[in-house]
């Protein structure tokens, strides 16, 4: 069984946000079982003892849940897999001597900071405008405090399970936000706490949106196909649906 | 203005415009489509020019009319500011192309398709409406009936295959401009909303295949 791969990568340098950026080839040797993220630790290792700059790249957990590693890899968001991040896509979804072309989320809303890594400060920024829930500290409340059917319950979480990493805003066309914003949203207005807040939320959260750049969003569906969490496109569905309630309620 | 500012200022108000009008469209689009497949009564346009005729002369049709083309400058002028705001939101391109595919082609053409609509329509108004609506330009006769008017557009072949792409481009705009529009008013239902895109995919197959049907049929002469 063979255990080592030969990769070739054109990778996206940039020095910092003002500066041009072009693609550099670099060929790694790697192993099959290695993470993409892993493969680029090994390019990393193989830069500095070369004395060369390596790669700036965003990764945390290192397990697909905390959202923090990006790439755009031959053309599509966390890679050619569906429903993973790139730090769970591994060396053998790929060929023996393949080129892989990798570069930023690119959107004027996510400035690039160093070659991979972009700066999704709008993301927390569109956060922040929804305001505040509050939450007591101490005890844990107890469990059946506040009764929550299933069904919603079900629904709030599977929009809940986005980790805000961008992909579905590098995948639109349009460079657009709506379905991060949309999984907040749908989450948030299907659970009884903060209903107080539902509307003035959405029209806060949706301004903040369009004043840091994001596009409108087109229904192409390019987001929801890339995002790792697979949340769905009716999430956007809710947003129109709950933002033009908010506005005809004068909001 | 006041509450209704934000249909015309924030993104999802302006994607809400494109959705009402946009489905006031289809619904025009029945009834022309309608009158037109009048033409198979095989009666030498008698049906189809008794039907253009009260489309003329009736005074509701006319004034719904005005609102017709009141929401078709807004559908056009709205369309392509967005298209072109959308356009500015990344300045930096990507070098590669998606390997795997995430969104169909003409759901993300949507501009370029409406761009050759209106082309389109900016010859099929010249064609047909401007003779039929305005008599300084010769007008409607008992003898120069619109299906007369038909007849000798159709016999070039020229703009037969002009017809015929326009309707290509119809369709694809429809395939994704139909349930888009649903999605845009914030419906999303487990029965309907699959019920809607099936509906849409009907429609934006059938009536485009009515409308490029005449001008192939009357150029081959299939109908008298």
């Amino acid at each position: 069984m063979k255990h080592s791969m030969k990769v070739n990568l054109q990778v996206w340098r940039q020095k910092n946000t003002q500066a041009q950026g072009n693609f550099e080839n670099y060929s790694v040797e790697t192993n099959p079982d290695m993470s993409f993220l892993e493969m680029f630790d090994v390019l990393n290792e193989q830069l500095i003892h070369d004395g060369k700059e390596p790669v700036a790249f965003d990764h945390d957990c290192r397990e697909g849940i905390c959202g923090m590693c990006s790439m755009v890899i031959n053309g599509n968001p966390h890679g050619p897999k569906q429903a993973i991040t790139t730090c769970q896509l591994h060396m053998r979804s790929f060929n023996d001597g393949d080129t892989i072309v990798v570069e930023p989320w690119r959107a004027n809303a996510f400035p690039v900071i160093k070659d991979l890594s972009v700066n999704r400060s709008s993301f927390d920024r569109i956060i922040a405008s929804g305001g505040f829930v509050s939450v007591n500290t101490g005890n844990a409340v107890d469990a059946n405090n506040i009764l929550i059917p299933k069904d919603i319950a079900d629904e709030a979480f599977e929009a809940a399970t986005c980790i805000g990493c961008g992909a579905c805003v590098s995948a639109c066309k349009n460079a657009s936000a709506m379905l991060f914003v949309g999984a907040k949203v749908t989450q948030l207005s299907l659970l009884p706490q903060g209903q107080a807040e539902r509307q003035s939320r959405v029209v806060a959260m949706v301004n903040q949106m369009d004043a840091e750049g994001f596009g409108a969003c087109t229904n192409t569906g390019a987001c929801a196909a890339e995002c790792p969490k697979g949340i769905p496109l009716s999430v956007i569905s809710t947003l129109n649906r709950e933002y033009t309630k908010a506005k005809l309620n004068g909001r | 203005m006041g509450v209704l500012s934000f249909l015309f200022s924030s993104s999802i108000g302006r994607k809400l415009v494109m959705a009402v009008t946009g489905v006031s469209l289809i619904a025009f689009l029945v009834v022309h489509c309608a009158i037109n497949a009048c033409v198979y009564f095989m009666d030498g346009g008698a049906t189809f020019n008794a039907a253009a005729e009260f489309m003329a002369h009736n005074l509701f049709i006319r004034l719904a009319e005005v609102g017709l083309i009141g929401g078709l400058l807004i559908h056009i002028v709205q369309g392509l500011s967005l298209t072109l705001d959308n356009m500015k939101k990344r300045n930096n391109k990507y070098g590669s192309s998606p390997k795997r595919s995430n969104s169909t082609w003409y759901s993300r053409s949507m501009g370029l398709l409406g761009t050759i609509l209106l082309l389109f329509l900016v010859m099929h108004l010249k064609d047909f409406w401007i003779v039929s609506r305005f008599d300084a330009q010769g007008g409607l006769t008992e003898t120069k009936t619109l299906y007369h008017f038909m007849v000798e557009v159709f016999a070039n072949p020229v703009p037969v295959t002009l017809y015929v792409l326009g309707c290509i481009s119809l369709a694809y705009h429809l395939l994704h401009g139909f349930q888009s529009a649903f999605q845009t008013f914030g419906l999303n239902h487990p029965i309907l909303t699959p019920m809607i895109k099936s509906i849409g995919v009907a429609f934006s197959i059938i009536v485009p295949l009515v409308f490029a049907s005449i001008p192939l049929v009357i150029h081959l002469g299939l109908i008298k």
